[in-house]
């Protein structure tokens, strides 16, 4: 889910100079990774090595040749909006700068969706987010996937990826990420699996214009649900592309600035307000009216902004200083991100934090690593801020607010003061949360939680080998996979899809969404299920679940009933009344997914299955419902018809809900027998 | 008529972003940039040059920051700067010895430079350096016979001075102008035509059955060796390769192409084969006040290979990369690092820089820098368009085509802003 671009393959489409190229930047990334600082300032506009983050994108999809770009703004409209008023890019003689306002999206299927509704896409489209440093060339990508159009309508998107190596820790403690998996056909580039853990590490995709028209269901936040449209996939090689997921990327992408990987994204030529960075020895940046005390120490990958000055005795490495700070003497920073106009007195102690704007700490203060401290928050003189905190001027929130709305009730706010006239509150998160801080902060791992990693790690690596599966030579998606399911046997594969189902099937429920649309994204789960066998599969088999419209349909008929059972109700035949309602309600879903008798016989099977295990309340009714099913015309006598050959020759026990129904099928063969006889 | 300002910022842009390649084209496009900066420049009464100047001072500082690297921007806006007081000297000259050559297409603006006289500017300016400046070897050797003749006409005409004058004002603001577009004209032609000037005298450096080493591509070496295998010499090219761009592969596909006999060696095979070449002929990124030579990087150790052997160290540089700047300068920017992606795999590698681990701090560090500096003492000859040079005679030729006064081209010395 991060950039995507769109093609419209339109007959005129290959000529690239006539369809002006479009693209889409997403300025909000929908969560809350970077709390507390975007509660005062969107994401995008943080900087990342003394300049906004949204100017590398920016900067790059000019470089790429795109005419006009949509800036799609949520959280903190105004500041997007204001910052880009005054900012170069409205003086843009080849690239136009549009702004679009919204509130209420909540995600990026939302904005997208939005965003057709004002009829400003054209043809192709780039859609990235607002946090992406790539200095990629696009026309390679865009060529391609215009030719694919062109021989496949339903190509409708193609996803850019870099591949990283697959090593056994890397993952996580590079970026923050959590490992994802993609199956992609070698031949063609189709992606045929996609599973998002966290988040898609890096990556663009292209989608189309008639994707958005086609379903305004797309959404985007779980994972890619395309109804029955191919995707494909194209993988950069040397360019580089990343996006600012959490703490840690923030962290990496730096780094990887410092060392130029994304040339000519990098400080010394990406001027930004005019001021002039010149590249030292050993990576040291340098801006003008540096005022440096030579007894300070300042080592190798570090930025020092525009009028900093920095006192005696003073050692930075590996750090980024901002624009005028103030920096006394005897402080020691190390890995750390100072933004605009901080002090920091004499003595003190930084390792691995975030400073944003404003920001003083008094004397002797020091910070632990992994402390985020928020806009022009004081840390008192002497105070130690523990590791892995985040403070910031305002509380903890407890209602929801302009920023980001997910999951904010995770944080449970406590608060103690930040020294003697210091300001600020800590933050502070839940038992569950504190254990996950380590992977996303800025500081580097801790080594007994990395060599934890390592040993998951390589269990998992063993029973792959014992598996026999051969590892992907290439692709980060292998990596370490420290989850319990490895690799499984059919079972439980089925049981994931069929919970992918009835997830889909309960929010479609709950937020009333149109028949069609439910369709539309069960159908794409089937799709993204289906891997064939020659396909070069990135990593476990667990994905190659290949179902069959019949096991759709299963697990449609599975999520209904259930939905049915979770209804209120009090007497047996309340809950056959509900049975009614609720098969009523999506009597056209099912149909859908039973276009002939296997996938019937299947649905009944399947409820056979129920009602001996899950849906017990259901045993004593099951003619009953089976005789509703048959009544509104979801289930034919052949099917039941068939159903009863099938289980003919099993045991007794099988033969329980036979029995029940026996008086059904009697009803029904005597019926068909009389209509032939007619004849 | 596209507004100047957008153009200019087109431009900055393009080289802000890298986007223009190699010393030529930006050279080229920059005299082209400058050319329209003058024509649409309006000139008032007095002091036409120095308006001319300002304006031309201007736009090339915004160009130089630009990207400092790239020194052929700022040798051309140096250069048009040049012409630019050499025709107003010219001029002046022309006007106190009451010479008014060319009146008769001071009417037409547009610059259609073939229907003008070319003996001009050129003439008039070589004499009027003559007879302003200190005396040269140069200057007291060649130019004589001119100066003096500019002298005995200027002599003569003194009389009919004071009528032309009134009649000449007018016409003067327009004249100074047309004929700095002119001369810039000429400065482009010459950008453009500077791989045959230089390619002709190749017949002179390269004899029967040698052996030549070149490291990397350059297009001026390209056409030397071609127009050397034209002229039907026989000859063996070793082609360097050139990391991490791999340009001398280009090259070889070029040369095999024109039917030259070449062998593609690594770059560290170069000191191994040395022993066995003639002559070694590069090309350059800029050529430096001193002598010393900016060049794509690898060269300073072929350099001292040959020197070592005492193989002649061969440069092959249009004018335009005549920098009158000199290295020691911590101003002048010589080198710039390019993304280590030519070196790694950025996926391949990616573990070896893993922030998360340790102490933040990574192991792997990559640095790929453009170019080389060569010092003067290990080139044994420059060719440029105007004929094979000594390192220690460039600065005289950076005299000829800049002057002393546009070294600096910022107009306030860096505020830093």
């Amino acid at each position: 889910m991060v950039q995507k671009k769109g093609g419209k393959a339109s007959e005129e489409a290959e000529e690239l100079a006539h369809v002006p190229l479009q693209a889409i930047i997403l300025a909000d990334s929908f969560n809350t990774k970077f709390r507390p600082i975007t509660l005062e300032r969107p994401k995008v506009l943080l900087p990342l090595v003394g300049i906004p983050m949204i100017e590398y994108s920016l900067a790059w999809l000019e470089s790429a040749g795109v005419d006009e770009v949509f800036v799609f703004c949520c959280a903190h409209s105004k500041q997007v909006i204001k910052y880009l008023e005054n900012s170069q890019w409205r003086k843009q003689p080849h690239m136009t700068v549009t702004t679009i306002e919204s509130h209420n999206s909540i995600s990026a299927g939302d904005a997208l969706r939005l965003i057709y509704e004002r009829n400003v896409i054209h043809g192709d489209f780039v859609f990235i987010t607002g946090d992406t440093v790539s200095n990629m060339s696009l026309t390679e990508a865009l060529q391609e996937h215009k030719e694919r159009r062109k021989k496949d309508s339903n190509a409708v998107m193609t996803m850019v990826i870099k591949k990283s190596k697959p090593s056994a820790i890397m993952h996580q403690s590079r970026l923050g990420t959590e490992e994802l998996f993609m199956a992609i056909d070698p031949d063609t580039k189709q992606l045929l699996y996609y599973e998002d853990k966290a988040a898609l590490d890096r990556g663009i995709i292209t989608l189309d214009k008639s994707l958005l028209t086609d379903s305004s269901s797309v959404s985007m936040h779980n994972d890619m649900q395309i109804m029955g449209y191919k995707i494909y996939t194209h993988e950069i090689h040397s360019s580089y592309a990343a996006k600012v997921e959490n703490f840690r990327s923030y962290d990496a992408i730096s780094k990887d600035i410092l060392q130029r990987w994304t040339y000519p994204l990098v400080p010394d030529v990406l001027s930004f307000r005019n001021s002039v960075t010149k590249l030292g020895r050993q990576g040291l940046y340098r801006a003008s009216d540096i005022k440096q005390s030579p007894t300070a120490e300042i080592g190798p990958f570090t930025l020092i902004g525009k009028g900093t000055t920095i006192g005696s005795s003073t050692k930075i490495s590996n750090s980024i200083i901002g624009e005028g700070c103030k920096i006394g003497s005897n402080v020691s920073i190390e890995g750390s991100y100072i933004w605009n106009d901080v002090t920091i007195e004499d003595g003190c102690k930084l390792v691995h934090a975030i400073l944003c704007d404003g920001v003083v700490m008094k004397a002797g203060a020091a910070l632990e690593p992994g402390v985020i401290l928020s806009f022009k928050v004081v840390i008192g003189e002497h105070f130690v801020v523990p590791a892995y905190s985040k403070v910031s001027l305002h509380q903890q929130p407890t209602v929801q607010d302009s920023d980001e709305e997910l999951e904010s009730s995770e944080l449970l706010s406590f608060i103690y003061k930040v020294g003697a006239g210091g300001a600020g509150y800590v933050w502070s998160v839940c038992e569950g949360g504190r254990e996950e801080e380590w992977k996303h902060s800025v500081a580097p791992i801790p080594e007994e939680k990395l060599a934890e990693i390592l040993q998951s790690a390589e269990d998992d690596l063993d029973l792959l080998h014992l598996d026999g599966s051969l590892l992907p030579p290439s692709g980060e998606l292998v990596t370490a996979s420290n989850d319990s399911e490895t690799h499984d046997t059919e079972e439980p594969m089925d049981d994931y899809f069929e919970k992918e189902v009835e997830a889909t099937f309960q929010r479609a429920v709950h937020e009333n969404i149109k028949e069609d649309n439910v369709i539309l994204e069960v159908n794409s789960l089937r799709a993204g299920a289906w891997v064939t066998f020659d396909v070069y599969m990135f990593s476990l088999r667990r994905l190659s679940y290949n179902m069959t419209a019949a096991d759709c349909a299963g697990a449609i008929f599975y999520s209904v009933i259930k939905w049915a059972l979770e209804m209120p109700h009090t007497f047996d035949d309340e809950l056959q009344k509900n049975v009614a309602k609720v098969v009523t309600t999506w009597k056209k879903l099912l149909k859908y997914y039973l276009p002939s008798i296997d996938e019937e016989i299947e649905v009944i099977l399947k409820f056979e299955e129920m009602c001996l295990d899950s849906a017990k309340k259901f045993a004593p009714r099951f003619a009953q419902i089976l005789h509703l099913l048959y009544e509104m015309d979801i289930i034919q006598e052949e099917a039941i018809l068939a159903w009863e050959a099938e289980k003919a020759g099993a045991d007794e026990a099988d033969r329980v809900f036979l029995k029940q129904s026996e008086k059904l099928i009697e009803w029904l063969k005597t019926a068909s027998e009389e209509e032939s006889e007619e004849e | 008529m596209p507004d100047v300002q957008s153009l200019v910022n087109d431009f900055v842009n393009k080289l802000k972003k890298r986007k223009i390649e190699g010393s030529q084209a930006t050279a080229r496009q920059t005299a082209e940039l400058l050319r329209s900066v003058i024509s649409q420049q309006r000139i008032p009464y007095t002091n036409q040059a120095g308006a001319l100047i300002d304006a031309v001072k201007a736009v090339g500082e915004q160009l130089i920051a630009a990207n400092p690297v790239e020194l052929a921007v700022g040798n051309i806006v140096r250069r048009v700067l040049h012409i630019i007081r050499e025709e107003d000297l010219s001029l002046t000259t022309a006007a106190i010895g009451g010479m008014n050559i060319s009146a008769a297409s001071d009417d037409d603006e547009n610059d259609d430079a073939d229907d003008r006289p070319a003996l001009s500017a050129a003439a008039v300016a070589a004499a009027a350096r003559s007879t302003l400046r200190p005396p040269s070897l140069q200057t007291l050797l060649e130019d004589v016979p001119d100066a003096t003749a500019v002298h005995h006409t200027s002599s003569s005409g003194a009389d009919s001075e004071g009528k032309s004058k009134s009649a000449d004002k007018s016409s003067r603001s327009r004249k100074l102008k047309h004929d700095v577009i002119e001369a810039v004209n000429e400065l482009i032609q010459d950008i453009a035509t500077c791989h045959e000037q230089i390619a002709e005298q190749a017949v002179e450096h390269i004899h029967q059955n040698e052996v030549i080493l070149t490291l990397g591509r350059s297009r001026t070496v390209m056409e030397f060796l071609c127009a050397a295998k034209e002229k039907k010499r026989s000859f063996r090219v070793f082609v360097a390769e050139g990391a991490p761009r791999y340009q001398g592969h280009v090259l070889a596909k070029e040369l095999v192409a024109r039917g030259l006999q070449t062998t593609v060696i690594t770059d560290s095979a170069v000191f191994a084969m040395i022993s066995r070449v003639n002559m070694v002929i590069v090309g350059a990124h800029a050529i430096m006040a001193n002598g010393g030579v900016i060049a794509p990087v690898g060269l300073n150790m072929v350099a001292l290979a040959a020197q070592r052997h005492a193989v002649p160290f061969v440069v092959v540089a249009g004018s335009h990369k005549l920098c009158p700047l000199y290295p020691h300068n911590p101003e002048v920017l010589l080198n710039e690092l390019k993304s280590p992606s030519d070196l790694l795999d950025f996926g391949e590698f990616s573990d070896c820089m893993d922030f998360g681990s340790g102490n933040g701090e990574p192991l792997l560090h990559v640095v790929n820098p453009a170019f080389d500096y060569v010092p003067p003492k290990l080139v044994s000859l420059f060719i440029t368009d105007t004929g094979g040079h000594n390192p220690s005679y460039m600065y005289r030729l950076i005299a000829d085509y800049y002057s002393a006064d546009d070294l600096v081209i910022q107009r306030k010395p860096a505020v830093g802003n």
